[in-house]
């Protein structure tokens, strides 16, 4: 059942006295999830002891049924691209990819080109030779990326994967994850990039100081928040219209007509009932409906929502 | 066919001898071990103008007096032990310090086998660096005898000297090894309890009988041809023992460095990385 899954139960983890995360259970399924949270909230800590690199103070986790306390199991199913930006002495990209796969046990023939390919699907072929050490941070960030993936691990944990890619790689990587989210891995990513985050995953985990707030699709988190009127954009020939029947509607908090006329933006308490008297409305009065769409079921609101000021920078 | 765990610790051995091995920040290592051939050149030197001038001031049997005082002043008590400080306390903290040990943890192999390789490629270069130079130096100082030092070495107790001194070299290795690469494993600052260490050893003359077996200098000075007197004055307080016999040295000496590995392996398996600390 669970081996499909990685799951956290009741798992806590302190630094001393200092919180790392404190009760957190979870079970992610597979597909692109993100980890969103201002800094401290418990990002790290949480791919940490995911990929066994820390022991919980309480708790258990399972990835794919390994616990991270059994390295032998849990490395050959996961890679972790950490974010330390730090690499061994006089290695070049392909001895660095290399040399970490002969660790795994493997023949040099499958070392070989099993570093070729990470290498090229990271696009750094052309720089394979050349020291580590004269890479740029964008670079870096993409060998280390190769590193993680190139014994083509289930589960693939990455720590801030974005930082120092420039907009093409950027949009590369993206690609990259997504792509593995489709072939049924496990892709968990921190990023501080919020409009990112939404283009990149299927599901995604807030945390704020070391507590797991929401966890889920960001539809389905978004829904969960019933203390902040859902916003909704309408775009119709007659926004006054509309907007004078759903003031009648207990439910709406809020509706602004914006930008060239033609766009309501409204603010409601119950989402399902706006669109069931959208539907009488456009019957009874023949209204044109461009288009409806929810404005605020992105990280960024939900982020906002949850955490807020409160959590200080993501 | 390799069975997988050969292949791991071969990787593990083959990763850290590019990491240990000829690297620009082992240089004051490097000196630690070329610094008694050095001075072996220099006494040739020295001695071969004296020589010259009719003013050969040794015999053969002082100067193999003067190397075991040597050895066990300059390497063992020296060069051997700041050597093995260095190469083994880096194992793993110079790893923390870098902040790349991540990249072995994350790797499928056992914590016990990635210690075993790691000490497998710190012993390596010590002993490329320290059996060679403690050859060199004995070849070296008595080269100034010309025939009588190579009558010296193949007809008299020359040669069974210099392989003492090399199976003792080989050993200060492997006990320094264990105890470094503990301490580096354990400590923040391997320097402090390189310093403990040392003072401990530096003591041992004047430990009582049984405090002076839990050491490494006790069995490697106990391993040496010839013994070094301690000098006055301090050799009022220093305690006669009987030294041990070569069964018990070599073997105890060996078992000490199993039990220091077994240690390691231990805390490796429970290992965590937190660069931060």
């Amino acid at each position: 059942m669970s081996s499909n899954l990685i799951t956290f139960e009741n798992v806590s983890r302190f630094y001393g006295e200092v919180l790392g995360i404190n009760r957190v259970s979870l079970s992610i399924p597979p597909g692109v999830t993100s980890l969103v949270g201002p800094n401290g909230s418990g990002k790290t800590t949480l791919m940490n002891l995911m990929s066994g690199l820390l022991q919980p103070t309480e708790g258990k986790i399972e990835v794919l049924g390994a616990s991270p306390s059994n390295p032998e199991r849990l490395c050959k199913i996961l890679g972790y691209c950490a974010q330390f930006d730090a690499f061994p002495k006089g290695l070049t990209g392909y001895k660095f990819v290399y040399a970490y796969l002969c660790v795994h046990g493997m023949s040099h023939a499958e070392c070989d080109e099993r570093a070729r390919t990470a290498l090229e699907l990271v696009g750094l072929t052309g720089a394979a030779n050349r020291l580590v050490a004269a890479y740029s941070k964008g670079m870096r960030q993409r060998v280390k990326l190769a590193q993680a993936i190139a014994h083509d691990p289930k589960v693939i944990v990455l720590d801030e994967p974005l930082n120092g890619l420039d907009p093409m790689a950027r949009a590369e990587a993206i690609a990259l994850f997504r792509q593995w989210g489709e072939q049924g891995r496990h892709v968990i990513v921190s990023s501080h990039i919020l409009h990112e985050v939404d283009r990149i995953s299927d599901q995604v985990i807030l945390l704020s100081q070391g507590y797991v707030v929401a966890e889920g699709e960001i539809q389905g988190v978004r829904s969960e928040v019933k203390d902040q009127p859902m916003q909704i954009l309408v775009r119709c020939d007659q926004p006054h219209l509309l907007a004078s029947r759903l003031f009648q509607e207990d439910h709406v908090v809020e509706a602004v007509i914006q930008g060239d006329g033609r766009n309501l933006l409204l603010r409601t308490k119950d989402a399902d009932s706006f669109y069931l008297m959208l539907n009488r409305v456009v019957l009874e009065t023949g209204l044109t409906v461009e288009s409806v769409a929810p404005a605020d079921d992105d990280v960024n609101s939900v982020y906002q929502y949850l955490i807020g000021a409160a959590g200080g920078a993501v | 066919m390799n069975a997988l765990w050969m292949r791991q610790i071969g990787g593990v051995l083959s990763l850290e001898l590019k990491r240990t091995a000829f690297s620009k920040r082992g240089w004051w290592i490097y000196c630690l071990a070329a610094a008694p051939v050095a001075i072996a050149l220099l006494h040739w030197l020295a001695e071969l103008n004296h020589s010259r001038g009719g003013m050969g001031s040794h015999t053969v049997g002082e100067d193999s007096v003067i190397f075991a005082g040597m050895f066990l002043l300059f390497f063992l008590r020296g060069s051997l032990f700041f050597g093995m400080m260095g190469i083994f306390s880096n194992l793993f903290r110079g790893e923390m310090l870098e902040k790349t040990l991540h990249y072995y943890f994350l790797t499928p192999i056992r914590r016990e086998l990635l210690v075993a390789g790691k000490y497998l490629a710190g012993l390596s270069v010590s002993l490329m660096l320290f059996v060679p130079s403690t050859a060199l130096t004995f070849l070296l100082l008595g080269r100034h005898f010309g025939a009588a030092w190579t009558d010296y070495l193949v007809h008299g107790p020359g040669l069974s000297q210099l392989g003492s001194y090399v199976l003792v070299t080989a050993l200060a290795c492997i006990g320094y090894g264990a105890v470094f690469l503990v301490c580096g494993q354990l400590t923040k600052n391997p320097m402090i309890a390189a310093a403990i260490v040392w003072v401990w050893e530096g003591l041992n003359p004047f430990l009582p009988s049984l405090m002076k077996q839990v050491s490494v200098i006790f069995y490697l000075k106990s391993l040496c041809p010839m013994e070094v007197p301690v000098p006055p004055p301090f050799s009022i307080m220093a305690v006669e023992t009987d030294p041990a016999a070569t069964w018990v040295a070599v073997p105890g000496l060996l078992a000490v460095a199993l039990i220091l590995l077994a240690y390691a392996a231990i805390s490796a398996r429970q290992g965590e990385i937190s660069y931060s600390d």
